[in-house]
């Protein structure tokens, strides 16, 4: 590890003794200030046990906000129709598929975390990778609960997925939506198993120190794991199929998401690089949400401070500044090509964009998107503090909302009739995004109180690959291969 | 299920050639909207009332586009624009549909949308260029004296489901089969369709653009100015509008 190398080398200028050099690299890094087993195991089950009454108040108030905004609104709008929603000619499309792209956004960085720093063996991946995954699985049972809300007739959803059937009707393979639905199928079984095939070491460890019903939940769920040679060997050979192969999977669906849009006729959706930028788009937001998720895990849950370090927020900022980068690369490029299309609608369009009724929200988009990340993330002191990178995350996540926001309703609103411009206004997809919100919080408080939140097997496998060695004066970290 | 036209074997308009096909004189038309309501009797449309039309959800089939040129003072009328489907030959709402819902009719060269297939995705409304697709936002009313009005030959929709213009097929499955029963093909002008009959100034002809003796080819042909919108875009409409001559 190159990085900590360099930090060794300048914090051994600074402290005059091995001794204080040691410290400060406990005192920074949780792979280098292990814990006994026993410890961190009680620890994170610790963590488990502990709901203060503020939790169940938040719990309550959620619930409350999910049956009203989600099951009684999506219940009416399935009664009376999607007339009570904001959708109309020629912005058929609304915030529902705005919330479907933004959870799949959301839903991204999970694996992207996961997967792609596993695969890169980047230590610092360990503590949160679990926290990351379990964002992916909800965010997509969100993005669900927006794409079905979004359709008309939704107790004939299953039209849309090649069953057998008796008149031998398939779906249309030329449509991107049905593209969409088997990739977002392919995504959410595979995340899943990707988040559970790790967490099988984890469910055994807390089998073993639980009584009464959760001893029966995880017995269940651990699959009698006892963690034999054999089995590891099996374990990691899944796992690092699964992290390789769920990558593509990962990179196409959100491919897929975007040709709903560049597949089509309309001005300012017909751009080809919409694969990419929605693939970006997605790790921004993504990223915004987990260093969020991760703010309030180290804040609220017990024990997660030894955990989750400012070592952690600094890594994630890292990754959040280059992909804003990048993100603002793609836009830029996206944008400069379908203005220099020469089309006329495209500049109606782009025009409409920055100057129209909803001008105020391309600006915004582009502050919190670029200007505000890049303001604040170079500097490593503030985005090692967990307030602040929140604040950036929730600006980048709103940011990013605002950007579907733009290329669906708002793109729709103009076309090349000009007879049916019109501007849309969301009624009930107000309580339902809400409402999947909610939903989303809800499903995480309750993981992280039935689940452990941090894979203790692999931060104590980090934790014995790390090694500070002394080379005459000079205190070395070094890393060993385990795998 | 797109036709099978390779894009460089089809000169815009020539190569292909529809069966059924419509002629609109913008220069006639009057903007009476006789046609609009002729169309929502014919085919049982909802009457959306005046707050879901305000708001962009008005249901139909056919509209009277109307622009002016110019700022105030100095503000000139541009000639009515009948709206309706094109029946493009290469449609753009067809291959969106992940249900097949919109699908194109090998017998008549129509976009048909078939309307107990359609889970209302809304897809092919989005991607269709001319904006002539309906949503049933709601399951709409109708007072009681209306259901008596409602043509036994069309389909009542329901919310959830998208619909629009078919050339009045059911007018022209009546006159095929009524032709068939008397051993003979369909004469031109034998029927019309419900907007064109209902024209005052006879701005609309429909007919068999496919067949040179019928009146909508050889309007098509005298006039020779005739233009199809957003014909750039390759959707190879049917419906050819004339103005300024």
């Amino acid at each position: 590890m190159a990085g900590y190398n360099k930090k060794a080398e300048t914090a051994h200028v600074k402290a005059e003794h091995n001794q204080h050099d040691e410290e400060h690299f406990r005192e920074k890094h949780l792979m280098l200030d292990p814990l006994p087993r026993g410890q961190m195991n009680d620890m994170v089950m610790e963590s488990m046990y502990t709901t203060s009454w503020k939790f169940w108040v938040v719990f309550a108030i959620l619930s409350v906000i999910v049956a009203w905004g989600l099951f009684y609104s999506w219940g009416r709008m399935i009664l009376e129709g999607l007339g009570i929603a904001g959708v109309n000619r020629p912005a058929y499309w609304g915030i529902f598929l705005v919330n479907t792209v933004f959870w799949i956004g959301i839903s991204h960085a999970g694996t992207f975390i996961s997967a792609i720093l596993r695969v890169f063996k980047a230590e610092f991946r360990r503590p949160f990778t679990r926290a990351a995954e379990l964002m992916t699985t909800f965010g997509l049972v969100q993005a669900g609960f927006s794409i079905f809300m979004h359709m008309g007739r939704v107790w004939v959803f299953y039209w849309l997925m090649p069953y057998p059937n008796e008149r031998m009707l398939w779906p249309n393979l030329h449509s991107p939506l049905t593209w969409d639905l088997l990739a977002i199928t392919t995504y959410l079984l595979s995340s899943t198993m990707y988040l559970f095939l790790p967490l099988i070491p984890d469910l055994a460890m807390a089998r073993d120190r639980s009584t009464g019903w959760r001893k029966n939940f995880y017995k269940i769920l651990a699959l009698g794991f006892r963690g034999t040679e054999g089995e590891w060997s099996h374990l990691r050979n899944a796992m690092s199929i699964f992290a390789f192969a769920i990558i593509p999977v990962m990179f196409s669906v959100h491919t897929i998401v975007s040709w709903d849009f560049a597949a089509a006729t309309r001005p300012g959706w017909n751009s080809s690089i919409f694969g990419p930028y929605f693939v970006v788009g997605a790790l921004h937001s993504g990223m915004g949400a987990v260093i969020m998720v991760l703010a309030v895990v180290r804040g609220t849950m017990k024990n997660m401070k030894y955990f989750i370090r400012p070592e952690h927020f600094d890594a994630i900022g890292k990754l959040m500044l280059i992909i804003s980068m990048t993100w603002a690369y793609f836009f830029f490029n996206d944008y400069m090509v379908q203005w220099y299309g020469g089309d006329k609608w495209t500049h109606m369009l782009l025009h409409f964009h920055e100057s129209g009724p909803m001008g105020w929200m391309w600006f915004a988009m582009l502050i919190f998107n670029i200007a505000i990340p890049w303001a604040v993330l170079w500097n490593q002191k503030w985005r090692s503090t967990p307030w602040i990178v929140f604040i950036v995350g929730l600006l980048i996540n709103v940011g990013m909302w605002f950007e579907r926001y733009i290329i669906i309703p708002i793109s729709l609103s103009i076309n090349r009739m000009p007879f049916t411009w019109r501007l849309y206004h969301p009624g009930v997809e107000i309580p339902l995004g809400i409402g999947t919100l909610a939903f989303f919080i809800l499903l995480y408080m309750a993981a992280s109180r039935l689940i452990p939140l941090i894979p203790v097997w692999e931060v104590e496998e980090g934790q014995m690959a790390h090694e500070l060695k002394k080379f005459g004066r000079e205190t070395v970290v070094t890393v060993s291969e385990l795998e | 299920m797109a036709i099978e036209l390779k894009v460089s074997e089809v000169k815009m308009g020539e190569a292909y050639v529809g069966k059924w096909g419509m002629v609109i004189d913008q220069d006639m038309c009057t903007g009476c909207q006789a046609c609009v309501a002729a169309c929502a009797m014919e085919n049982n449309l909802s009457f959306v009332g005046e707050t879901d039309s305000g708001y962009g959800r008005s249901m139909h089939w056919i509209r009277i586009e109307r622009f002016w040129e110019g700022s105030y003072p100095e503000v000139k009328m541009t000639p009515n624009q009948p709206m309706l489907c094109q029946q493009c030959g290469a449609a753009t709402c067809e291959p969106v549909c992940p249900a097949f819902a919109t699908v194109h009719s090998q017998a008549e060269q129509l976009n048909l949308q078939v309307y107990n297939r359609c889970v209302g995705t809304r897809y092919c409304a989005n991607n269709c260029p001319y904006q002539v697709r309906s949503f049933n936002w709601r399951d709409y009313k109708r007072p009681e004296p209306l259901p008596n009005q409602l043509n036994p030959d069309v389909t009542v929709r329901r919310r959830g489901v998208m619909e629009k213009c078919t050339f009045c097929i059911q007018r022209i499955h009546k006159a095929q089969d009524k032709a068939k029963s008397e051993g003979r093909e369909v004469v031109d002008g034998e029927f019309t369709t419900a907007c064109a009959q209902a024209c005052p100034a006879s701005a609309i002809t429909f007919g068999r653009v496919d067949n040179p003796d019928s009146l909508v080819s050889q309007l098509a042909r005298v006039h020779g100015h005739g233009v199809k919108h957003l014909e750039e875009l390759g959707t190879l409409p049917n419906v050819t509008y004339f103005k300024g001559g």
